[in-house]
């Protein structure tokens, strides 16, 4: 999490914040800081409380307890207007009535910019977006994508410290999906801000942030870079929720006076090593072993190997998903080339890459070593 | 087709044959007991010299735009304030709505105990100050926008509803999106909430035009049209043309002209409201 550099200022930072609905807890003391200038995701499944996160900063929802702070000035007491944030809305809520020209200008309008400056980064703002086209239109009359584009000109416009997306793309199709995300990497790349972007897709997550806070259950399960997320889940549930097709998780037993590295036995009485050292370990409790896809090795049938049996195969191109089933009751993943040539019903020798293995607790925090 | 023929049936049998059927009626000289002679355009130049007609026609008018304006701005100020999900909102919201489900009868027997001038509620209030009671109903100026107050109370709940209704149609995320934006109440209010309903508020002019150019009751029961024909409006005004002196044939032609008044009144509403909307 400490890998942000020397020049790190913070542009937005959460400290101890919690709600409620009712009796209901939606945020359970969340602290995190965000870069001047960086780029970040918030990642979780439905209802973990990451929308509640962005409207709470955005002064849509007050909060309980904590203190939210925008350029070191602590803002949770402002109405939203004030806290120089801008949001990019999931439905973009883009103002029926009003031409784009009109639904970029309320905001300045609102605060009084003079009327030759409002048209002067009205046209700045159009020409980066590539909406010239388009100001005298209203939103009915643009496509998704237009208007996507002109909700992100309305919120620049206002040359907000914080900017808020809300899965703005989860309206738009695959195609126009991918390009906008390159857009939006873009636009960080240029305008050099503080994002804050809400997604349940990890695609997004990966592709777009500087980090990712994956949240689960009201709480930050894990904060990193995206290649830290994928290749060093904190805990069970990042392992398992990031990632496609995602971890595959299987219940272990330890097998004792391995040395430092802790050895153990799966299901099927095969004996594996990892690389977790043992003493890091509890000393008790349930052991699951996590091992992605890819960390999957298929060979013939042997002596000494983990034997599975082939369910099905997916076909992606590139490579093929071969899914397995093992030891009676597990199911299994693997990532294998394209020219995989097993079929239904196959025996197959199966092997754990022991350095890209995990080893999570019964708490599901993970034991991996660390680099 | 066979499942708007039921429809389509009642449609034609109660509404586009009695309008035909009035409409021919209109033309001749006729009294329910069955005498019935063509006559031309007779009955329609005989309304244009009725003094008493001319004048139920200018009392409607003055009734429609005493009550149509005042209607859609209460119910709307009504449905902003009270378009919240707090419990004193939602009793009122009941309290405004269920004078409404009052009939005729009811409403006016109400309204008459508040204005009469002999122990009324009004004069009882005049009287502890001081004032000598107004005659509210048997005074030629006060009586139709006396019967025009009742038809408010009355009347007031299904624009409210219909407010309340487009009110609730409007997305959360604009008043985000405005709230974000630095938009006071009145900005907002005028920015997004009255462009966002519009609609709504023609379908209401529309609708209470119809509604109110067809007073009846009310007249009927609390000034006969009186004094001298002060409150007499065009539906009462056909009612005693055709129910009481059985001159149905002139009664229809009146019928006749009140229909095409609605229609044109109704019609310049929504051209207007639609013209606006364009530019």
């Amino acid at each position: 999490m400490d890998d942000r550099g020397e020049s790190y200022v913070t542009g937005l930072a959460l400290k101890g914040v919690s709600k409620r609905f009712g009796g209901t807890l939606v945020l359970d003391e969340v602290s995190l800081e965000v870069g001047a200038d960086e780029f970040l995701v918030v990642l979780g499944p439905s209802g973990c409380g990451k929308s509640t996160l962005l409207r709470a900063i955005a002064g849509l929802e007050s909060i309980d307890s904590g203190a939210i702070e925008i350029d070191g000035r602590r803002v949770d007491h402002l109405p939203p207007g004030k806290r120089g944030v801008a949001m990019v809305f999931q439905g973009y809520a883009l103002y029926p009535h009003m031409s784009v020209r009109e639904n970029i200008a309320f905001g300045l309008a609102n605060i009084g910019v003079a009327r030759q400056e409002i048209e002067r980064r009205i046209a700045e703002v159009a020409r980066m977006l590539e909406i010239e086209a388009l100001l005298g239109r209203v939103p009915s009359e643009l496509s998704g994508g237009q208007r996507q584009r002109v909700a992100i000109g309305r919120a620049i416009v206002k040359d907000p410290k914080v900017f808020m997306f809300d899965e703005p793309l989860s309206n738009l199709d695959a195609a126009l999906r991918s390009r906008t995300r390159q857009e939006i990497a873009n636009l960080h790349r240029r305008i050099k801000k503080t994002m804050v972007f809400v997604t349940h897709d990890q695609i997004e997550a990966m592709t777009l942030a500087d980090r990712i806070v994956v949240m689960n259950q009201r709480r930050i399960e894990q904060i990193g870079t995206p290649g830290d997320i994928y290749s060093h889940p904190a805990t069970l549930f990042v392992a398992t929720f990031v990632g496609s097709p995602s971890m595959n998780i299987l219940p272990v037993t330890r097998v004792p006076g391995g040395g430092a590295l802790q050895r153990v036995r799966l299901g099927d009485g095969t004996e594996m090593n990892t690389r977790v050292p043992a003493g890091a370990l509890p000393h008790d409790g349930t052991l699951r072993l996590g091992v992605r896809p890819e960390a999957v090795r298929l060979h013939p049938p042997a002596d000494g190997r983990a034997a599975a049996v082939v369910e099905f195969v997916e076909f992606m191109g590139d490579k093929s998903f071969v899914y397995l089933s093992f030891g009676g009751e597990d199911r299994i993943v693997a990532a294998e080339s394209a020219s995989f040539a097993g079929r239904p019903g196959d025996s197959v020798g199966m092997e754990f890459d022991p350095a890209a293995a995990h080893l999570f607790d019964a708490e599901g925090r993970n034991h991996r070593r660390s680099s | 087709m066979i499942f708007v023929a039921p429809y389509l049936i009642v449609f034609t049998v109660l509404l586009v044959y009695p309008l035909i059927s009035g409409m021919w009626l209109s033309l001749h000289k006729a009294d329910l007991f069955g005498g019935s002679q063509f006559i031309g355009i007779e009955n329609y130049l005989r309304l244009i010299r009725d003094e008493v007609f001319l004048q139920s026609v200018r009392n409607t008018c003055y009734f429609v735009l005493l009550t149509v304006p005042a209607l859609t701005l209460i119910g709307l100020g009504l449905a902003l304030a009270l378009n919240n999900t707090s419990r004193r909102s939602a009793i009122l919201r009941g309290l405004f709505f269920s004078s409404s489900v009052l009939s005729v009868t009811i409403v006016t027997l109400i309204w008459r105990m508040v204005l009469i001038p002999d122990g009324g509620l009004v004069a009882n209030f005049l009287a502890a100050i001081g004032l000598p009671p107004i005659p509210f109903l048997s005074n030629a100026r006060l009586a139709l926008p006396a019967v025009a107050i009742t038809t408010l109370w009355w009347c007031i709940g299904l624009p409210m509803m219909l407010f309340l209704a487009a009110l609730q149609q409007v997305p959360a995320e604009l008043y985000e999106a405005a709230a974000l934006d630095n938009a006071g109440p009145w900005r907002t209010l005028f920015s997004i909430t009255l462009p966002s309903i519009r609609r709504t508020a023609v379908v209401v002019a529309v609708i209470e035009i119809i509604l109110q150019f067809q007073l009846f009751g009310q007249a009927q029961i609390m000034t006969l049209g009186g004094p001298d024909n002060a409150s007499l409006p065009i539906v009462l005004f056909i009612y005693q043309i055709g129910f009481q002196r059985w001159d149905i044939g002139y009664a229809a032609a009146a019928s006749e002209v009140l229909f095409c008044i609605i229609l044109a009144a109704a019609m310049t509403q929504f051209f207007a409201a639609r013209g606006r909307r364009k530019t």
